[in-house]
């Protein structure tokens, strides 16, 4: 079972990365409008239409 | 808009040369919305920065300092067809937001230590039950207590510093036993993890206080979606002042207003300030200051408070703070003092853990001592007496009364009602006895057209379209009545007289009886105000007057069929009151009554040992707010009543006073079958612990059962 004793620390590791992801995304306002986030994803503004090629 | 509009005091700079400014922005209908409105601000000059938050309809503009006024952003909003209101965050929402945060970050601590010990714990269960070796099971106690102490000491702190302000001021709330419970167990857990134990607490200490935080932090979430639509609606109230400024007129927000500006109130708009009439004269409607609905008259020297809708005549007013009046000294005085007679009711929760916690502590000593007097080794007493602790560990308790007020919080928004105070849904519950103000909460807070079925309805349509083109408030009052917006091209309004207007080529005119050649109307509706009406050879009276919410007969009756007391107490005249009492079939009528009265009137129910909702919107309800058992006021009260009500409903019905009571009786039924099962759940879990039979796996599962028992259980109170 000594495969436990790093196998463990890993998981760990993995697991905290997740929670401060999650904490980084809350400090950065992530959370602060849930519904707009929803909407905006939708909004397809931000692209540029694709130049057409002169044929 | 001819006058600037002065919106200084909402910019605040936020570094590198760029002001911001909040909005609160009226009208969103949809997604698309956000890219419109976002669009045409960012095209606006030096605007560097435009973000909607789609959740709480608020926009947040930065731009570069002398690049554009703020006015210029609403101005682009309204031509994009959206209201903007300039908004300055409360305090208490910005604590608020904080304060979620702070539980946000807490609740991810816990929920990531919860889910990694469960995981250890788990193996170590089935481990047990098969061949785990006893270095394996330590190395898996040692791992969960490197995750579960530094865990518990962030995550707990809400609830550590809670109990020892309660402590520390001599009560004893829930936090108590929580903090004990979870110091206790991991203490212990620790401790048996050195001797090489089986059995080690970690998991359910944890998840405790994942559990908790969930409640908590669903609490916090409802109060803060509240709070922000409260926040919204009070930047929508907030009116204008037109200020002079060196003999210029500039509009500035009412906030801004200092005592010694010279201001100008036109017929037709509310007074922004208290003061002093320096020249002008005018009738003032005073009914969201004293109740009575007869018009007084004004001249230069005479006290006007903020509020009052101006008629017939332009005021310039000086805005007065050290010169206050008797009557708003009076309302204070009152204030203060119910305040300070206000007993403090005591929550269900605070009651529940007043008994329960000194219950718990001593079951787990009788359960040591009974152990050790038995024979049995210290350490074995002990370890029982915890798990007594911690079985009892109020979860399910704490967890009782948050659920149900988040989904009853939810609920009341739903029906229109905006809770200001936490406590007030068990407080609505209790009522039995309801008082109404008369003038603009029976009523609608406008003056409507009450004889509009008299009137032909082709003239009425007539006269209502050109009521759009005046703004004195008879006329404004007309113009709701108009099905179209769009008012007559070249109609001239004649101060203080009428308007006039061509349609088909014959003249209308709307206004006083002479200006329209018609003589005086001699059929008096009691307390209404006549508005004439020509055009070609007919003629119209219409009379406007204070009308009844339009569904608050049914809904008075169905309060009365619930079994609860009914009484109107109005600053009116009683002859104002009787046909609205006689309307609604409330028997139980007063009219003339001063503030003192109103209050006399309650506290003399209280001594019977009623528990009075008051629910009242005028200036001089607010003492009688403050001394209800509980209050509710309409949005269109007067700003110092409504800091005073426990919760504000929205729109035009009465309703939502029907609605907030159903919703509160059902909640409070639920909190007290919550409190049950949490008690069923003790009268189970606590002689199996005292029996020393609870083993880590039973504690968890009793823990999560008992808890989701009673989150679905508040789940029920969806429904009104």
């Amino acid at each position: 079972m000594n495969v436990l004793i790093y196998l463990i620390p890993m998981a760990l590791g993995l697991g905290l990365i997740g929670l401060f992801g999650f904490l980084w995304a809350l400090r950065s306002g992530q959370y602060s409008d849930v519904e707009g986030a929803a909407l905006r994803v939708l909004s397809d503004d931000d692209i540029e239409p694709p130049s057409r090629e002169p044929r | 808009m001819s006058e600037a509009l002065d919106l200084s005091l909402f910019a605040r700079p936020s570094g590198d040369g760029t002001l911001g400014i909040d909005l609160a922005v009226e009208g969103i209908a949809c997604g698309a919305c956000i890219a419109r409105i976002e669009g045409a601000v960012k095209r606006l000059p030096g605007v560097t920065e435009a973000r909607l938050n789609f959740t709480n309809r608020r926009l947040h503009v930065d731009w570069t300092d002398g690049a554009i006024a703020p006015a210029q952003i609403l101005q682009t909003l309204e031509d994009a067809g959206y209201h903007g209101y300039p908004f300055a965050p409360l305090r208490a929402e910005q604590e608020e937001a904080t304060e979620a945060r702070r539980l946000t970050r807490c609740l991810a601590v816990a929920g990531f230590a919860a889910m990694n010990i469960m995981l250890l714990s788990v193996s170590v269960w089935s481990g047990n039950a098969t061949d785990i070796t006893p270095e394996t099971r330590d190395f898996f106690h040692w791992a969960s207590a490197l995750i579960a102490l530094p865990a518990a000491a962030y995550a707990g702190r809400p609830f550590f510093a809670s109990a020892w302000r309660a402590l520390r001021s001599g009560a004893l709330n829930m936090d108590v036993p929580i903090s004990l419970g979870v110091t206790l167990a991991l203490g212990m857990s620790v401790v048996e993890t050195a001797h090489h134990a089986k059995d080690a607490y970690y998991d359910s200490a944890i998840m405790l206080l994942f559990f908790l935080l969930v409640g908590r932090a669903l609490d916090h979430a409802m109060r803060r979606k509240t709070r922000a639509v409260a926040g919204n609606l009070a930047a929508l109230k907030a009116e204008t002042a037109h200020r002079f400024m060196d003999d210029e007129l500039v509009s500035v927000p009412v906030a801004a207003l200092h005592a010694g500006d010279r201001l100008l109130v036109r017929p037709g708009e509310r007074v922004p300030a208290d003061g002093s009439v320096l020249n002008g004269v005018s009738e003032l409607d005073e009914s969201l200051i004293t109740g009575e609905t007869a018009r007084r008259k004004i001249e230069a020297g005479a006290v006007i408070y903020a509020g009052s809708m101006n008629y017939s005549g332009a005021l310039t007013m000086r805005v007065t703070a050290a010169d206050r009046s008797t009557l708003l000294d009076e309302i204070e005085r009152l204030l203060e003092k119910a305040a300070s007679a206000k007993s403090a009711t005591m929550r269900l929760a605070d009651r529940a853990a007043r008994f329960y916690a000194p219950m718990v502590h001593a079951t787990a000593a009788l359960t040591l001592v009974g152990w050790w007097l038995a024979g049995a080794s210290v350490h074995d007493a002990v370890v029982t007496a915890i798990a007594v602790l911690i079985i009892t560990c109020p979860c399910a308790l704490a967890l009782a009364i948050p659920a149900v007020q988040v989904v009853a919080t939810g609920a009341l928004f739903r029906a229109g009602v905006i809770l200001n105070a936490g406590d007030a849904i068990e407080r609505l519950g209790e009522a039995d006895t309801v008082i109404f103000d008369k003038t603009g909460t029976l009523t609608l807070p406008e003056p409507r057209v009450i004889n509009a079925a008299a009137i032909d309805s082709g003239l009425l349509q007539k006269a209502s379209c050109l009521a759009l083109s005046s703004r004195h408030p008879l006329a404004v009052a007309l113009a709701r009545e108009a099905t179209t917006r769009t008012p007559f091209d070249g109609a001239t309004e004649e101060p203080g007289q009428g308007v006039r207007a061509m349609i088909d080529s014959a003249e209308a005119r709307l206004g006083s009886a002479e200006f329209c050649g018609v003589a005086q109307s001699v059929a008096h509706e009691p307390g209404a105000s006549h508005i004439y009406f020509a055009h070609g050879g007919q003629s119209a009276t219409i009379a406007i007057s204070q009308k009844l919410r339009p569904d608050a007969v049914e809904v008075v009756k169905a309060l009365g069929r619930l079994g609860l007391d009914l009484h109107i107490l109005s600053g009116d005249r009683e002859d104002a009151v009787e046909p609205i009492a006689c309307a609604l079939g409330i028997v139980n009528w007063q009219g003339g009554l001063k503030p003192a009265d109103k209050i006399a009137f309650i506290e003399a129910l209280k001594a019977h040992g009623r528990r009075v909702l008051m629910v009242g919107d005028g200036l001089n309800d607010a003492p009688a707010l403050a001394t209800a058992h509980v209050s509710l006021s309409p949005i269109a009260a007067a700003d110092v009543t409504q800091a005073q009500a426990d919760a504000v409903f929205l729109g035009e019905r009465l309703a939502p006073v029907l609605d907030a009571i159903l919703i509160a009786r059902r909640a409070r039924a639920l909190m007290k079958q919550n409190l049950w099962l949490a008690v069923v759940y003790n009268a189970i879990a606590v002689p199996v612990a005292i029996a020393g039979a609870v083993t880590p796996l039973i504690a968890a599962l009793a823990m999560s059962g008992s808890s989701i028992m009673v989150t679905l259980n508040a789940l029920r109170g969806r429904r009104a």
